[in-house]
């Protein structure tokens, strides 16, 4: 068929401990993570260099665990986004974080997508990463000088560049149960209903008083920059205030103001800006309506 | 270079099979085991039609390296008929004309078989977005969702 010679002489390696995963890609500078290989393949085939092996990582256990010690939620990151959405903790508890996840192709991609690989993949229009960043998820990575945690904020520098130095993989990621009154949700515009990636994804996270007032609010724009932005100047006008009327608008403009996207085939600059906002203001709606009815229940 | 020995079961028999490390699982299951029910189209997990089953899991083949079998538990269109009883879904699919061309079909049949496996009883809405992974270029899907609607209804009543 005419693509095998183009992934003809790796090699397939499948280490069972992140320790051997770290020495087979810190060994060799030509090696890659094999996790999902939904963008990996397509990309080999496409022309990127071939990699030397594959270095699976699906037989680790923990890179596939989902898991909580009742404060943190810790998630494999290559848990497939389908046992994400199926996993009823994570879906009370993060539902916009959850939906991103389903968001991401097919029900056959779904058996291989993952937080790991949506969030080094780096592409500016991955679906999860600006949930991940809006919950405080971090990342714990592991390399040959050992094990770290950073914000998941900070490990897309990019379009395809990450903080990853050579050898390292990310592990994991840690989540703090949300606070009461607290609830997120992520929006996306595409094309199509489906199997399309993202004009404007838009996260929202936030934080009730016991009167409605917001009192803590994190706002992640995806595909309108080269990395994940956030938008402080919405937050600020949310603080204190109830999420209606002229503090949404606020909103939407900084959100759009927040912007910095590229003309393409899904929209142009000014059309990702306005759905920018649009999607930002209806996003803390969504979540600020999630957080009440979660203070109704207690 | 030495090719990787792979061991499995495919449609519920023990397989053992020879690839290199590169090949990818579709290309494996065709060109080392004769299987050819699953095809290529894209090469990139966009049409659905490489679809089959690994432990449960639905998926592309054409995104699966073939070493990453080993172990593991397949299931391919080639294990839908029981001898010459077709599944409801393929009898559903023959008699509803859910195909011309045939070339996205193995993909569809088992990608709905896993839909119906999950969610017995599917809303035509969970249909369109279960079988949104595959792609058909000739039948404008409305066939293929009504044969997946009356397989369902044969099976549930069985």
């Amino acid at each position: 068929m005419g693509y095998d010679l183009m992934l003809s002489a790796m090699r397939y390696a499948s280490p069972t401990t992140v320790a051997e995963a770290v020495d087979l890609l810190g060994s060799d500078p030509a090696a890659r993570v094999y996790a999902g290989a939904t963008d990996l393949i397509p990309q080999i085939r496409a022309g990127r260099p071939e990699p030397t092996v594959m270095v699976d990582l699906k037989r680790i256990d923990r890179l596939c665990a989902i898991g909580s010690n009742g404060s943190t939620y810790t998630v494999g990151a290559a848990a497939p986004t389908a046992d994400i959405c199926g996993h009823d903790g994570l879906a009370a508890d993060f539902p916009g974080l959850v939906e991103a996840s389903g968001l991401i192709g097919s029900d056959q991609i779904q058996s291989r997508s993952s937080w790991g690989g949506n969030l080094a993949n780096a592409s500016p229009a991955a679906d999860t990463p600006p949930s991940l960043i809006v919950n405080d998820a971090r990342a714990v990575i592991a390399g040959p000088g050992g094990e770290r945690t950073v914000a998941a904020a900070d490990v897309a520098t990019g379009p395809g560049q990450t903080s990853l130095g050579p050898g390292e993989i990310i592990v994991e990621f840690e989540l703090d149960q949300p606070p009461a009154r607290t609830a997120d949700a992520y929006l996306r515009l595409i094309p199509r209903t489906e199997m399309d990636i993202a004009v404007v994804g838009a996260a929202a996270r936030i934080t009730l008083d016991g009167d409605g007032n917001v009192a803590a609010a994190a706002i992640a724009l995806g595909a309108v920059a080269p990395t994940v932005v956030r938008v402080p100047d919405a937050e600020a006008a949310l603080i204190g205030n109830l999420p209606s009327g002229e503090v949404l608008g606020a909103v939407e403009a900084a959100a759009a103001a927040a912007t910095n996207p590229i003309d393409d085939k899904r929209g142009t600059v000014a059309y990702r800006r306005q759905v920018a906002g649009v999607l930002a203001r209806r996003a803390v709606s969504i979540a600020a309506e999630r957080a009440a009815q979660q203070g109704d229940q207690s | 270079m030495s090719r990787v020995h792979v061991t499995c079961t495919i449609n519920g028999d023990p397989a053992e099979f020879l690839c290199d490390g590169g090949q990818t699982l579709l290309d494996a299951l065709r060109d080392e085991v004769g299987l050819t029910g699953a095809k290529e189209g894209c090469g990139t997990g966009d049409c659905g039609a490489c679809s089959i089953v690994m432990d449960g899991r639905l998926l592309c083949s054409c995104l699966v390296l073939a070493p990453e079998a080993d172990g593991r538990n397949i299931s391919t269109v080639e294990g839908m008929a029981t001898g010459d009883d077709l599944h409801p879904l393929q009898q559903c699919f023959l008699e509803g004309a859910a195909l011309q061309c045939g070339v996205c079909t193995p993909g569809f049949l088992v990608a709905a078989k896993a839909l119906l496996d999950r969610n017995p009883d599917p809303t035509e809405t969970e249909i369109r977005y279960g079988l949104a992974g595959n792609l058909c270029r000739c039948t404008g899907y409305d066939k293929i969702v009504r044969a997946v609607q009356a397989a369902a209804e044969t099976i549930n009543e069985s």
